[in-house]
């Protein structure tokens, strides 16, 4: 609309009641605007958390010493490695059920979708903390188990449930089966989101319907099942410290065993924390890689490594474009 | 390639013999619930021959041809391909239903092009073209991916080998889907709407594929509503309305001097439509021929 050259003729014929003088307004500064509550509330952080670090440095009931003479203590470390081996068992264990279970649920066989939610149904709904106390006292339920025919009384082995039951047993068997209900309805939710002309089109390849799940939907399916899965992998982790209830020395019952004896609560909760901390951090950043991996194919799949996402100051750069330029003047900057 | 059991159906009628059509619907009927779709249906298409299938939407095209590879299952009626009964098998005068395994054997022979490409988007042209040849067929990667490339360069896109389908333009991901089809060797090409999902520009290097092809002799049923295209290459063209052949013969009886009023009325609303398309935008490398329907120049 406006061209440089012919700005004296085009003002001439606008009438701009009350415009600044236009040769001025090219040279002027644009001021962005000025946010003076986040910096307020800002300030107030930055000082709340200096006045808590200095605690750290001050408050002798932190015990630094203590959590530096155990953080690699052989009891500690045996007890984290315990806990990576809970969560890696029954996640691997949760997630083939859950995959099952989806599967199931799917099913045009009204006794296999049913029984796959009524699973669902009840292991969702019962505390996990439940659950593990069930499984650890189940030996006042069932004092036998054994392998037979039902309804024919032909038993083929039978043993003591107190001695198969062992307290690493039960904690297994309640995180991995609370695990799979969750999982199964992740894995669900990412097997509806897969189109259904995909599955046509393997079809129509003549692939068998294993193969379809396998090579096409499952794949695809990964893009939406991977971010909860990583968020349930480090739930699970923080999780496992609930089995030191069943006795089992995982990474919170060993700090407790330790702390038991020598009173020394605070700092062996921060041994712990610390682990965990690390733990998950090496998580989150493996989740990254794997979302990263799966999303071949799909625009918004993260391009650059998390490192360099992690670095990248968030800088604004005063972009002509975005300053406010009176509409009469935008033709001008782009010269 | 181990074909451990057949699922052939013996030969009925030796009157089937004589001329065997590639691909024979005998009262094919299908039904959602109580709507009706497919009223009673009998086409046969000769080999070689290239049939194009036209109609409004909802008449029931669409579906015809997804009862033909079983993607749909036919409420009754009897599809035969190559002489081998679709989804079911004869015994003892009565039809099983095959099994899953089964009826994917008998897909392989039958290649489909779906209106909206349905590649596979985790994978590169390449990996979708070559999918079907190596986990099915049992072909090697390294025949398959030389195959791919010859397919490929048939269609004009050998430098997209490499490409994910998401960078490509609706024409390329559907000349890739082409590709991927034919890598099956399949006795037979079904095209559901091939053209409808694109962009009026990309639609010319689409159709100048499936020229090419039906050049070289492979039976084609091609939904269509790509009138020009149909004159031009089909051997025959049916028009359906209401889940019924209203109307089938050569291009120039249908198109040109059709005997029906529902299809005189449903060419009107068409070419309507397509002149006022294709002034617009087609490419040099479409030959437009929309213009001489009413003219009937077919030889």
């Amino acid at each position: 609309m406006t061209d440089t050259r012919s700005r004296p003729a085009v003002s001439a014929h606008v009438p701009a009641p009350s415009s600044a003088p236009e040769a001025d307004a090219r040279d002027m500064k644009v001021v962005s605007v000025r946010h003076y509550g986040r910096w307020a509330v800002a300030a107030v952080i930055v000082v709340a958390l200096a006045a808590f670090v200095e605690t750290l440095f001050t408050n002798p009931n932190y015990r630094w010493d203590v959590v530096g003479r155990f953080f690699f203590s052989p009891r500690i470390l045996d007890g984290l490695l315990h806990t990576l081996e809970l969560t890696v068992i029954a996640m691997v264990i949760g997630i083939v059920l859950g995959l099952v279970v989806a599967i199931m649920r799917q099913s045009p066989n009204p006794v296999l979708s049913g029984a796959a939610g009524l699973y669902i149904w009840f292991f969702r709904g019962t505390p996990v903390f439940v659950q593990l106390l069930f499984w650890g006292y189940i030996a006042a339920l069932y004092p036998t188990v054994s392998l037979g025919i039902p309804f024919t009384g032909i038993d083929l082995a039978s043993a003591d449930t107190r001695t198969l039951m062992t307290p690493w047993l039960a904690a297994v068997l309640g995180l991995s089966l609370n695990e799979g209900a969750y999982m199964a309805e992740i894995v669900r939710g990412g097997l509806n989101a897969v189109d259904q002309g995909q599955r046509e089109a393997g079809q129509a390849l003549g692939m068998s319907k294993a193969r379809i799940m396998r090579r096409v939907v499952l794949p695809q399916a990964m893009r939406v099942i991977l971010p909860p899965t990583g968020n349930n992998v480090i739930s699970m982790l923080k999780t496992t410290s609930v089995v030191s209830v069943l006795a089992f020395p995982e990474l919170l019952y060993s700090a407790q065993l330790i702390y038991a004896v020598n009173y020394l609560t605070i700092p062996l909760l921060i041994v712990a924390s610390i682990w965990y901390l690390i733990v998950t951090t090496v998580l989150t950043a493996g989740q990254y890689q794997l979302e990263r991996h799966f999303g071949q194919g799909h625009a918004h799949a993260p391009e650059e490594p998390m490192w360099r996402r992690l670095t990248r100051m968030q800088r604004r750069t005063p972009a002509r474009s975005t300053a406010p330029i009176p509409a009469s003047e935008k033709e001008d900057t782009r010269a | 390639m181990p074909e451990s059991r057949t699922v052939s159906s013996p030969q009925p009628a030796a009157a089937r013999e004589a001329a065997r059509p590639m691909v024979e619907l005998r009262a094919v009927r299908k039904s959602f619930g109580s709507t009706e779709v497919l009223s009673g249906i009998d086409l046969e298409v000769a080999e070689s021959e290239v049939m194009c299938l036209i109609g409004p939407s909802g008449s029931g095209k669409s579906t015809l041809l997804r009862c033909i590879n079983h993607i749909e299952r036919l409420t009754s009626g009897r599809i035969y391909v190559d002489g081998q009964m679709i989804g079911y098998d004869e015994r003892g005068g009565r039809f099983h239903e095959l099994r899953e395994r089964d009826i994917a054997r008998q897909r392989r022979d039958i290649g489909m092009v779906f209106q909206g490409f349905n590649l596979f988007p985790h994978m590169t042209v390449e990996q979708n073209i070559i999918e079907g040849p190596v986990g099915v067929r049992g072909a090697t990667p390294a025949a398959a991916r030389e195959e791919a490339r010859a397919l490929l360069e048939r269609v004009g896109l050998a430098d997209k080998i490499h490409a994910y389908p998401n960078q490509l333009s609706g024409g390329q991901k559907q000349r890739v889907a082409i590709a991927r089809a034919l890598a099956m060797h399949p006795k037979v090409m079904l095209f559901d709407e091939p053209t409808s999902a694109l962009d009026p520009e990309l639609v010319g290097e689409v159709l100048e594929v499936m020229r090419d092809l039906a050049a070289s002799g492979m039976t084609m049923i091609v939904v269509t509503h790509e009138i020009a295209f149909a004159r031009e290459v089909a051997d025959r063209v049916v028009f359906m309305a209401d889940g019924d052949i209203v109307e089938q013969g050569t291009p120039r009886d249908v198109l040109v001097t059709p005997s029906h009023p529902r299809t005189r009325a449903f060419l009107r609303g068409v070419l309507v439509e397509a002149n006022g398309q294709d002034r617009g935008s087609s490419g040099p490398a479409v030959p437009t021929h929309v213009d001489g329907i009413h003219e009937g120049a077919i030889s």
